[in-house]
């Protein structure tokens, strides 16, 4: 496999486990991502944690419109939310799962994962105990 | 200034489809209905304020009501487009700017799931590439950690659409018109689980015009009159959890529901348990059941037995969504704020027919919610 480009620079770190990159305000509230133009000013870039806890999810079953620019044919896939405990709850695709294994408040981890044939994307999987 | 302020005047374009009508068009229909129930002409409106979100501006539509030289404000604020004009033709008269003002919002959207462009809400592209810019998705994932924490079951999301389809059946301005049983409802392919696809509004079109006038005009006209007890309109404060949102605060926050309708009811000098019908933003089933608790309706939890027991339908304690709401009617976004004060100006008059709410409503409650997180709350006095 030819190595993928992120979907987006600065969404996470270049690392052997890599993590999504967020933005420290003055007020110390963490937001993600980190904001372009402007508002990249007014906050500091935080590695954050590999490690949260499912705050909530649901499935896209129907292919959205425009921008969404997905390989054909469209497979459906899940959505939630993941609590980086103490520092942000942030928006992300969910694979390795599907909505029968869904719980809120199960154990994430942070994966980048293939999102075309081109192009990676993150996404949280289910923690699986070894 | 004037002290208070009324509705006198009320016309709608049947929401739905309407082949080869215009947005404006419907929006130009609504508006002579709405001065012919006021019984005045186009020449009396001092100020209008109006709007749609994809069917063009409102200000053209002078070409078809007249050249009359009136100010006529273009409203162009997302889902809250209505309340704007609303609010705005309010204040025009309450500030004494004018007598008799026109509020309308009228729209004509492309048929599937509305596509928002990430750079109009300040979002990066790839937000919306990779499939996490939908509106749909939001409210999922809210009723979702919703009904975990408060013991909502997905039979009474489906009760809340059942109830929109029943009360579409009676309502002459709905798009739906045809009963959905519970299972139909419950067993329908999954769009954003837990959702289905009858708990999901569409976008649509229609179109709702309101005339607006003094205290001294009503007297004067003899009106049929509601007066308008408050109007609010907020957007999102620190830590809320909005559609559109790559991340959230994990400390919470508040919610602009939350916020517009307390404002509203302390303008009013009312509290909930003084509404005798409300109509709430039901972009979904869930929509409507959070947003029970969020305008201060019930305590989060308490829909189970409040849809359980009937409550909020049209003979019960506090009916919700009359017409059907969004879920009946679809939602063609200029508009729709407008429809639900159209509705309550409907049930204060008494003229609600087959959908009437009994014993004589004396106080109607509206709500609307949208993109990027903001309220607009009415309420109407009789």
């Amino acid at each position: 496999m030819s190595v993928l480009a992120p979907i987006a620079p600065g969404l996470w770190t270049d690392e052997a486990e890599p993590r999504l990159i967020g933005g420290r305000r003055a007020n110390g509230e963490i937001i993600f991502p980190v904001p372009d133009g402007d508002a990249a000013a007014l906050v500091e870039p935080v590695a954050l944690s590999r490690k949260g806890t499912l705050w909530s999810w649901t499935t896209q079953g129907f292919e959205p419109k425009e921008p969404y620019s997905g390989p054909q044919p469209f497979q459906p896939f899940l959505v939630g939310y993941v609590e980086l405990p103490g520092e942000v709850i942030v928006e992300t695709r969910i694979v390795d799962a599907t909505a029968a294994d869904m719980v809120i408040g199960m154990p994430m981890t942070f994966a980048v994962v293939p999102f075309d044939d081109t192009r990676s994307t993150y996404a949280f999987r289910p923690e699986r105990s070894a | 200034m004037n002290d208070d302020v009324y509705i006198i005047g009320a016309g709608i374009h049947p929401f739905g489809r309407t082949d080869g009508r215009s947005g404006r068009d419907q929006g130009v229909f609504a508006v002579q209905q709405a001065l012919g129930d006021a019984g005045v002409a186009w020449s009396d409106v001092e100020f209008a304020y109006g709007g749609s979100a994809a069917a063009g501006s409102a200000d053209i539509m002078v070409n078809e009501l007249g050249l009359t030289s009136v100010p006529f404000i273009n409203v162009a604020n997302g889902c809250a487009t209505g309340g704007s004009a609303l609010t705005a033709a309010r204040n025009a008269i309450a500030a004494g700017a004018c007598d008799i003002a026109l509020a309308v919002g009228f729209d004509k959207h492309p048929r599937g799931a509305f596509n928002a462009k990430p750079s109009d809400y300040g979002l990066p592209l790839w937000y919306g590439e990779t499939g996490l810019m939908l509106t749909t998705q939001f409210f999922a994932l809210k009723i979702q950690r919703y009904m975990a924490l408060h013991g909502i079951s997905r039979r009474t999301l489906g009760l809340v659409a059942e109830k929109a389809f029943r009360n579409g059946t009676l309502c002459d301005h709905a798009w739906r018109r045809s009963p959905v049983d519970l299972d139909t409802i419950l067993n329908a392919p999954m769009v954003n689980d837990p959702l289905t696809k009858y708990m999901f509004c569409s976008p649509a079109e229609g179109a709702v015009a309101l005339i607006l006038a003094s205290g001294k005009k009503v007297r004067e006209l003899g009106s049929d009159a509601v007066r308008i007890a408050s109007v609010a309109f907020r957007t999102r404060p620190e830590g809320s959890f909005e559609v559109f949102a790559p991340s959230i605060n994990v400390g919470g926050g508040g919610k602009p529901t939350q916020i517009a309708s307390k404002a509203a009811f302390e303008m009013a000098g009312i509290g909930p348990e003084d509404v005798s019908v409300a109509q709430l933003q039901d972009t979904e089933s869930g929509a409507e059941i959070m947003h029970m608790a969020e305008n201060g309706f019930c305590a989060d939890g308490e829909q189970e037995q409040w849809f359980a027991e009937g409550w909020s339908e049209i003979g019960g304690k506090l009916p919700i969504n009359t017409d059907g709401g969004c879920l009946a009617c679809g939602e063609p976004i200029g508009a729709s704020g407008l429809r639900q004060v159209y509705e309550n100006t409907v049930q204060l008059r008494g003229r609600g027919g087959d959908r009437q709410v009994p014993n004589d409503p004396k106080v109607g409650y509206s709500h609307v919610y949208g993109a990027p997180g903001l309220s607009a709350v009415a309420i109407l006095e009789r």
